[in-house]
């Protein structure tokens, strides 16, 4: 199951929380080496997770943590336009119909299943909230690991190693992602329906 | 509807003081033919701001009486950004209902929808249309007009945070290559050839003239290479 949660929602839901934080802990310092903050519960956090971000959260079988990412509008403040707007043609990218995807992250236990579930799920939210695009800031070999899972970006910039991309949301590309999961369109916005409810706001790309 | 929005969003683009954006308020209430619209912006350091047409006894005793602390779309819309159906939201309890209950009888309609915004430095607003109308009319009215509203509301949103911050706006700078990509169309370029050019893919140039639309308070890409031109921030 995919869970929609934004930081306000995460007290309600303490467990899953947690096995975010330390799963990011996990991945972002221990497997990557990147200069994170880690907090005394193991937990890693950063400025961006105090701006009551939208978190994407794919559970295992047993209702864990497996992998997940985090949501910003781009009209407010974002990674790339605070730290990578070399990346992005020199200045930040705002809009309303883009926002920002970070910390996509998977726990050291998930199955190659978790990431397609999540870009399925990010592709959820871009429907459902009539987005145009996404950008991401990411380790650029990462390139071919979202070309494999179906959903290739557009590069931006690529500097020292680190990429921003661009992901365009579409009806087609969301049909390839549902299949590759293995989850039904019907399936997948019942789960973001759940967490959100219905959002009149899809348009046509 | 989108060419009179377009003259309204010009002349609010066009203002010099924040009483403009009073009348732009009522302006695209009018437009809409809504019974009411709020905009409620909240800085990181608490300085507030609204631009409102509820009638005023209606916004006293709303402070008066602290209505925001039991407001379900206070309650909702002040975290997270996901836009809001007031029908969605929990009026069960005592002191909404009859939060609800003032607020019809106070001129209300008895639908709304509440659009969060996130502005840069922490700051962030709410975007609300309020109107009196059947669910169905209420249900064609949002599928038709949210985009749109959508666009409004941001558009808003920026021209009060640059009217409120002493005439400069890092953030509604143009980029490099923002500027580069509405050059390009501004020569006549198609986005095939400007893509082609700036070696770019043409998904990467569509964002790049998005980004710069939404900077220059444009509706569309028309509007921001005119608008671009006239403030002399690209040239031929």
């Amino acid at each position: 199951m995919i869970r929609y949660l934004y930081a306000s929602d995460l007290d309600r839901n303490g467990a899953l929380a947690a096995g975010m934080f330390r799963d990011r802990t996990a991945q972002f310092r221990d497997r990557m080496g990147w200069d994170v903050d880690v907090d005394a519960l193991g937990w890693e956090t950063d400025a961006y997770d105090r701006l009551d971000p939208l978190y994407v959260i794919a559970e295992d079988h047993r209702g864990r943590h497996a992998g997940s990412l985090r949501f910003l509008p781009t009209t407010g403040d974002t990674m790339l336009g605070d730290v990578f707007p070399h990346l992005t043609g020199g200045g930040p990218i705002r809009s309303p119909l883009i926002w920002e995807c970070t910390r996509f992250c998977l726990s050291p236990t998930a199955d190659a299943g978790v990431a397609r579930r999540l870009l399925l799920a990010a592709s959820e939210v871009g429907l459902a909230m009539g987005l145009r695009h996404s950008v991401a800031v990411f380790d650029a070999p990462m390139v071919r690991v979202y070309r494999r899972l179906g959903w290739q970006p557009d590069i931006l910039g690529t500097d020292a190693g680190i990429s921003a991309g661009l992901w365009t949301f579409s009806d087609a590309v969301h049909d390839g992602l549902c299949d590759r999961a293995g989850i039904s369109p019907q399936q997948s916005r019942a789960w973001l329906e759940a967490d959100l409810g219905h959002l009149p706001l899809a348009v046509g790309a | 509807m989108a060419r009179k929005l377009d003259d309204l969003l010009e002349r609010l683009g066009d203002a010099t003081d924040l009483s403009a954006l009073d009348s732009a308020v009522f302006d695209l209430r009018d437009r809409y033919d809504v019974e009411h619209l709020v905009y409620h912006s909240v800085k990181s350091s608490g300085d507030q701001w609204a631009a409102l047409t509820y009638p005023q006894p209606w916004v006293d005793a709303y402070v008066e009486n602290n209505f925001q602390t039991i407001d379900p779309v206070v309650l909702s819309c002040f975290r997270g950004f996901t836009p809001v159906d007031w029908k969605r939201l929990d009026w069960s309890s005592r002191p909404a209902r009859a939060l609800f209950g003032e607020g019809i009888a106070n001129g209300l309609g008895n639908q709304g929808f509440s659009l969060p915004i996130r502005g840069p430095s922490g700051q962030f607003a709410l975007f609300t249309v309020n109107h009196r109308s059947g669910d169905d009319t209420w249900g064609k009215f949002t599928r038709g007009y949210m985009h749109d509203l959508l666009l409004a509301a941001h558009f808003v949103n920026e021209r009060a945070l640059a009217l409120d911050g002493e005439g400069h706006a890092p953030h509604q700078a143009l980029s490099p290559r923002e500027t580069d990509a509405l050059t390009l169309l501004a020569a006549g370029k198609s986005r095939a050839q400007a893509a082609e050019r700036l070696k770019i893919s043409e998904h990467t140039l569509r964002v790049y003239i998005e980004s710069a639309r939404f900077k220059l308070g444009a509706l569309n890409t028309t509007h921001a290479v005119a608008n671009a031109l006239s403030r002399g921030l690209i040239c031929l």
